[in-house]
């Protein structure tokens, strides 16, 4: 079976490097299943999780938030504001944003905050999902 | 005589305690330093990656005449100024300071032409006392700052020029050059300069949804990036800076240690002299 490289980069550091036989990632225009051979792509990422097939049908899941992917050649690139492995992931703080997200949306303050609310929901949930997956 | 004696010896005392802390700051320092050279290491990849995506973007289709790539006239300036929280740095604030003033001084002629975002306390504490226009503020920044530390001044300022509130945006910071020498600079963040795009490297690149909203999504991504890599870059500075200045203060504090334990033993030594001639003297007398 042919493989790809796949690595997660943030400002901070290199999250995941490694092969993979497939990558599923929801891009802004709908899910995306990368498989070895894709033609170069570039799409920005809806905050999701990310799931990196590895050899031996083994599955790792990457929260990534604010992030796009680039396939070029055999390498799939995600670059992201912010990624976290399952292992990583502070599930009482996620929690606890997942909680206060939720008590703003209720109380629907103006557009913007909205907005916010309901991104912060989002990664809350990404990282709890990822978290619980394991 | 002897309270000489005494107040010199309180001196050195005093003073070898200075250089402990001192001494300890340094290496303190000396720490932090590697590890922020570390860490704005390992963000380069990120930058990079973002930029050669754009590089290859703009050059392959329309996408050059994004806003944030074109200049247009300038009305209003953004200032992003980037200083440390904590002195004893040596001239790490002061140099900085000086230069954006000097830069504002003479591009500016009133006050409603220029913003600025200040990064730490004393920046803000500068401009708050002579009275400069503060747009947003970040002070209380970890040593070894995230990206979600900063992402929402960065983020602001950027929004700020897509909203055509400011029409420039400038990055002021002390730029890393060794542990022994930083650079005050002011650099021009946006519009973003013209990417030089490397011809080979160049890909035929599939967007989606488009590559006028891939390039949208990413510009701003950038512009925050180069935000944060400068930061780490001041950090780094700042804790070289605080290096040499901490040094030095240690090599002062032996001097002076060495210069007061010679007049202290000339002060001994005269003592006793005195005290044998006053001796001799009395025994003269008797005889």
């Amino acid at each position: 079976m042919s493989k790809m490289t796949v690595e997660v980069v943030t400002p901070e550091r290199v999250v995941f490097s490694g092969e993979a036989t497939m990558v599923i990632a929801r891009g802004v225009a709908g899910e995306l299943g990368i498989l070895p051979n894709h033609i170069p792509l570039v799409t920005p990422l809806k905050v999701a999780p990310v799931r990196v097939k590895t050899t031996g049908d083994k599955e790792t899941l990457i929260a990534v938030s604010g992030g796009f992917l680039e396939v070029r050649g055999d390498k799939v690139t995600i670059l992201a504001e912010a990624a976290e492995l399952p292992e990583d992931i502070d599930v009482a703080r996620a929690q606890a944003a997942k909680t206060r997200a939720e008590q703003r949306l209720k109380e629907k303050q103006a557009d913007l905050n909205q907005r916010r609310a309901e991104l912060a929901l989002q990664r809350a949930m990404t990282r709890l999902f990822v978290a619980n997956n394991k | 005589m002897a309270k000489g004696i005494r107040e010199i010896r309180r001196r050195i005392k005093s003073t070898k305690n200075t250089r402990q802390i001192t001494k300890a700051m340094k290496m303190v320092a000396a720490a932090k330093l590697r590890r922020n050279q570390e860490k704005a290491e390992a963000a380069r990849p990120y930058a990079d990656k973002i930029q050669e995506v754009i590089a290859s973007i703009a050059s392959g289709t329309s996408g050059s005449k994004h806003p944030m790539l074109q200049s247009r006239p300038v009305k209003k300036t953004g200032y992003i100024v980037i200083t440390s929280d904590r002195g004893l740095a040596g001239g790490y604030n002061a140099n900085l300071l000086r230069k954006v003033i000097t830069t504002i001084g003479e591009k500016h002629k009133s006050k409603d032409e220029y913003g600025i975002f200040v990064i730490g306390r004393k920046g803000r504490d500068f401009f708050n006392k002579r009275n400069y226009p503060i747009v947003k503020e970040v002070t209380g920044l970890p040593t070894s700052p995230e990206f979600a530390d900063i992402k929402q001044i960065a983020s602001a300022a950027v929004q700020m020029f897509a909203n055509e509130q400011i029409d420039e945006l400038y990055l002021c910071y002390n730029k890393f050059q060794s542990a022994i020498s930083q650079i005050p600079t002011v650099k021009q963040l946006l519009p973003l300069e013209a990417l030089e795009s490397n011809t080979a490297r160049t890909m035929n690149y599939e967007y989606e949804p488009s590559a006028e909203e891939v390039l949208a999504d990413l510009l701003p991504k950038y512009a925050e990036t180069l935000v944060y890599s400068a930061l780490l870059e001041a950090k780094a500075s700042e804790e070289g800076s605080r290096m040499t200045a901490m040094g030095n203060a240690t090599d002062n504090a032996t001097d002076m240690i060495n210069r007061y334990t010679l007049s202290y033993n000339r002060a001994r030594q005269a003592a006793i002299t005195q005290e044998i001639s006053e001796i001799v003297a009395g025994a003269n007398a008797q005889a």
